[in-house]
């Protein structure tokens, strides 16, 4: 083989390899990205039925309710607009209270229950997730206008 | 009044910097020798000050002076010492001061082996390490003074965050910190080469030494920190691919590119302009990461209180710092060709491979890092990416790197082939693959179709770096430091690999809600929650449950989870309790009362985890052995002292005769 | 195009991200109350320094007032109080403290040693009524009008420009009075 021609089918092989790593990252990015959705935007709609997404918002006050004896949680997620019902079945968080922001990954069951896989709270209760707070300022806002 | 000391000896270090900046990047432009000369005494001054900064500041942790905000705020009078030291590092402020003296330990350690560098070199790389100290003393200055008194003193402290009160948090920054600032060194280095204009590769050879040493501690400190997750988080999980742990891996990935391609450019002169690149980019790795973590712009379990008023600053220093190599990079590396050719199957391609794929892999997860950013950009919403994009995508580069592994160490320079490895290296693949699948099918039912392979490529790494040492053994062969290291990191490899492999397919993990006498099968293993009782420590109440763990009615370990309320901060945290084993670690966590009489409880079976850590000790090990190798035999000075041409340091030549070979004419 | 420059091209696409990211990263401030423009959530706790006469939102109404959040164990809070003094001097709006899960012993030491800002102080030992107003850390103060509702809240320690520039205005474009009289001021 020529250098050349050496040279031309490196570069030809690194192509394809990053073309193909790109592309497998690219799909599994594809199938894996996790959209984040307050209740309100549940509410206009915006969530594909069986999509699996982050939801955002306030626990509501007094809305924490526990099955005796099971894992089974129930509580509400609020915007201060709208709030959409939770329901859990796994080991809650330390940080995890009522009147507090919270994130869970789950999916709108057909009853509209948004049933959680995961429920992530901070390290530091004063924290507030940016998306969260985002959505709690605008559905505060508009409440006072 | 002894903290205003600090504050002032923080602002003298701030000057110091300053000047050992100028007189070291303006010294061998000017040709001024007294410059030159001032130089290594302005970083002994900076690091003079900067230590008593900090010991300053320990002081005050060590005699509780409240009247120090950041005292006040991070410990607490019932703070046991060691925790009252480590507390210096338990937020912002004084993680800062902790960068800086790293930082300038880094810089002293330069200044040390300055003899076996020319001096223009080692003042114009003095220099660019006094501008980075110089950018950051002002940011702690500027934006985050550590040394900021509360007016009137508060009679006790706000306490340490219970989850940093923890052996492993104690030692988990510096050795992090040490890492990636580290890479600063290889920076500064890349930078003086490219400001001198070499063509020649001897600044690898300078390079090599420092990158593979903060290599070393990065790995370690990494390491450290998912033991620390693992154990202190409280839920078993030891990488969760957050954007503070990618912050921190990214250089490593590039940091092993560019230990692999320093050797390509030291040995054979090639990749110079590649090399320099992975150096700039490294480094500029690490602080990216100080930006994402600590301006609020991702979202993190473990991020600082965000302020985006820091963001801004260090921000603008990004743009100096990172900004300014990368045009000195488009300016000076067009001029650094090699010309040099090689063998499809020679050490360099398979190098070549080896950064390449590296470098996909850093990619992949600064994607996933960023993606939330760059869709909010763009204005597609807010996402955000999780394991389920990170493991797959990661495996994608890795998989063939791991099979590269075992042929690259073998494979001979230039021409290439594999000499007469090949044939224990192919014996090595066969009994790898039936211990593989020994393992998988027989020891760890249910394997997924990567077990194997995994286990595998694990198990054929392991043997494939034994090969070297056990060949030259038998010949009484001397084994030169450098090969040593290389052995022992790949061994790391291969024992990490074999961990990770195990542990992604067959963990076992369950919440449940037990009253007390009930029980949960995991695996092999019966989890039997025996009730708990009420405790009390020096500063939390809390729970502490009794779980029995039995396999096949005979009983293993008996395990304490507690659940815990710390007085000071009010808050509530999960510890777990772990039945470490090299073979597998069982977990029990509490959850909470879940009412009639039954608490919510987490049990997890681990097999192999230890073997992840341990192994990325080994190669941090690996690396050190190469580095004390290397400096004991003396290699760097007595080619450093061919480097500087006669006419004395100022009039040190841009090539050398042992770098002509690569030069370009 | 010189393809060594690709690597500053790069940088300088992110540097558009990252600068777009730090404008949407959340200020302090951000974390929002659902209060401001409702009625102060009603309660009633015991007072710290006057055992007899438990303080409730009855001390809200009728004049502007500061409610401020704060406990011993907080270390902004000390920050702030030399500010809370100084408003307590301007005698133009009463501050009334809730002492957030706190020992009564160590709050009353406070007051004694630093000074008490405070018209009247309540105790909410278990934080329910921290709850109420949504309280994350201490500090955090409310401004709260003459008709009892939220107009303002500022989450960390008060400062003297905060105090002005914040809180000041929004008393001021009312009526304001000199002093705080208990009369109406009209909202």
């Amino acid at each position: 083989m020529t250098p050349r021609r050496r040279r031309l089918l490196w570069v030809l092989g690194i192509l394809v390899g990053v073309a193909a790593a790109g592309g497998l990252a690219l799909r599994a990015f594809q199938q894996n990205v996790m959209f984040y959705f307050d209740p309100s935007k549940i509410a206009a709609g915006e969530v594909k039925p069986g999509q699996r997404f982050r939801l955002g918002g306030m626990v509501e006050k007094g809305s924490v309710q526990r099955i005796p004896g099971t894992l089974e949680v129930r509580f509400v997620v609020t915007d201060f607009r709208h709030s959409v019902p939770v329901r859990y079945s796994n080991v809650l968080p330390d940080l995890f209270r009522e009147g507090a922001g919270v994130v869970a990954h789950g999916r709108l069951d057909a009853n509209g229950t948004f049933v959680a896989d995961e429920v992530l709270a901070k390290h530091d209760e004063k924290y507030m997730p940016p998306e969260v707070a985002r959505s709690l300022n605008q559905g505060a806002s508009s409440r006072t206008q | 009044m002894v903290i205003e000391l600090g504050h002032y000896a923080l602002i003298l270090a701030l000057l110091l910097a300053a000047a050992q900046a100028f007189f070291g990047l303006a010294g061998p432009v000017l040709r001024r020798e007294r410059w030159l000369a001032a130089v290594p005494s302005a970083a002994c001054g900076q690091f003079v000050f900067t230590a008593l900064a900090v010991a300053v500041l320990v002081h005050a942790f060590i005699v509780n002076d409240f009247s120090v905000r950041y005292v006040a705020e991070n410990s607490n009078s019932a703070l046991p010492l060691f925790y009252r030291v480590t507390a210096l590092w338990g937020a912002h402020e004084g993680s800062m001061l902790l960068w800086i003296l790293v930082l300038a330990l880094w810089t002293m350690a330069v200044v040390a082996s300055m003899r076996r560098l020319p001096v223009e070199f080692a003042a114009r790389a003095l220099g660019v390490l006094g501008v980075i100290s110089f950018g950051f003393l002002l940011f702690t200055l500027a934006t985050s003074n550590p040394f900021a008194r509360l007016n009137p003193a508060a009679p006790d402290g706000n306490d340490l965050n219970p989850v940093l009160q923890d052996p492993a948090f104690a030692i988990h920054p510096p050795i992090l910190y040490m890492g990636y600032v580290g890479f600063s060194v290889g920076f500064a280095f890349a930078c003086a080469a490219m400001l001198e204009g070499r063509r020649d590769q001897l600044w690898a050879r300078w390079m090599r030494p420092w990158t593979v040493m903060a290599w070393a501690f990065l790995s370690c400190g990494i390491a450290l920190g998912s033991w620390w997750a693992y154990y202190e988080l409280g839920w078993g999980g030891f990488w969760f691919w957050d954007p503070v742990e990618n912050a921190s891996f990214m250089p490593w990935l590039i940091g092993t590119a560019l230990i692999h391609s320093l050797a390509v450019t030291e040995k054979r002169g090639l990749f110079k302009s590649w090399t320099l690149l992975l150096a700039v980019t490294a480094f500029s790795l690490s602080l990216l990461g100080t930006f994402l973590v600590r301006s609020g712009v991702l979202v993190s379990v473990h991020s600082f209180a965000a302020d985006p008023s820091r963001g801004i600053f260090i921000l603008a220093f990004l743009v100096v710092m990172i900004g300014g190599a990368l045009l000195l990079y488009a300016w000076r590396a067009p001029r650094m060709k090699s010309a040099a050719g090689f063998d499809l199957m020679s050490r360099e391609s398979f190098l070549l491979f080896n950064n390449i794929l590296l470098t996909i892999a850093a990619a992949v997860v600064f994607g996933g890092t960023l993606a939330p950013l760059i869709a909010d950009t763009l204005g597609l919403g807010t996402l955000s990416v999780g394991p389920p994009y990170f493991n797959p995508s990661f495996l994608v580069p890795m998989l063939p790197l791991l099979a590269l592994v075992p042929l690259g160490m073998h494979a001979r320079w230039k021409r290439g082939g594999l000499g007469e490895a090949g044939r224990p290296l192919l014996i090595a693949l066969a009994v790898a693959a039936v211990l593989a699948l020994a393992l998988a099918f027989g020891v760890y039912a249910h394997p997924l179709t990567l077990t194997p392979i995994g286990a595998t490529l694990g198990i054929w790494i392991m043997f494939a770096a034994l090969i070297d040492p056990l060949s030259r053994w038998r010949r009484r062969l001397p084994l030169p430091a450098g090969v040593l290291g290389m052995s022992i990191a790949h061994l790391g490899l291969g024992v990490f690999v074999l961990g990770i492999t195990f542990v992604q397919s067959n963990t076992i993990e369950r919440d449940i809600a037990l009253k007390p006498g009930e029980s949960a099968q995991i695996g092999s293993y019966t989890f039997r929650y025996l009730g708990g009782e009420d405790i009390e420590g020096p500063n939390y109440e809390g729970f502490r449950g009794t779980v029995g763990i039995s396999r096949g009615g005979r009983a293993v370990t008996v395990l304490h989870p507690e659940k815990r309320r710390y007085w000071v901060q009010g808050t509530v945290q999960t510890t777990a309790a772990i039945a470490p084993g090299l073979n597998r670690d069982l977990l029990a966590a509490l959850g909470e009362d879940v009412g009639a009489g039954a608490w919510s409880l987490r049990f997890q079976y681990r097999p192999l985890i230890r073997l992840i850590w341990l192994g990325a000790l080994i190669m941090a090990i690996g690396g050190v052995t190469a580095v004390l190798g290397w400096r004991q035999r003396g290699l760097a000075p007595s080619d450093a002292s061919t480097a500087i041409a006669p006419g004395g340091p100022l009039g040190a030549a841009t090539g050398s005769p042992a770098g002509s070979r690569g030069g370009v004419s | 195009m010189n393809r060594f420059l690709l690597p500053l091209a790069a940088f300088a696409l992110l540097l558009v991200v990252l600068i777009v990211g730090l404008k949407h990263a959340p200020q302090k401030d951000i974390i929002p109350s659902p209060l401001i423009g409702k009625s102060a959530p009603h309660f009633t706790l015991p007072n710290l320094l006057d055992e007899g006469h438990p303080v409730s939102d009855d001390a809200l109404k009728g004049r502007w007032s500061l409610v401020n959040v704060w406990g011993t164990w907080c270390g902004e809070c000390r920050a702030e109080h030399a500010t809370l003094l100084q408003i307590k001097q301007e005698a133009r709006v009463p501050i009334i403290g809730i002492d957030w899960r706190d020992q009564d012993a160590d709050a009353k030491n406070w007051l004694t040693q630093l000074g008490d800002p405070y018209e009247r102080v309540g105790t909410d030992h278990d934080g329910r009524v921290a709850i109420d107003w949504g309280v994350y850390g201490a500090p955090e103060s409310f401004l709260i009008d003459p008709a009892g509702t939220v107009v303002y809240k500022h989450v960390g320690a008060m400062t003297p420009q905060v105090w002005q520039q914040e809180f000041l205005p929004r008393v001021g474009a009312a009526p304001a009075p000199a002093a705080p009289a208990p009369a109406g001021s009209g909202a």
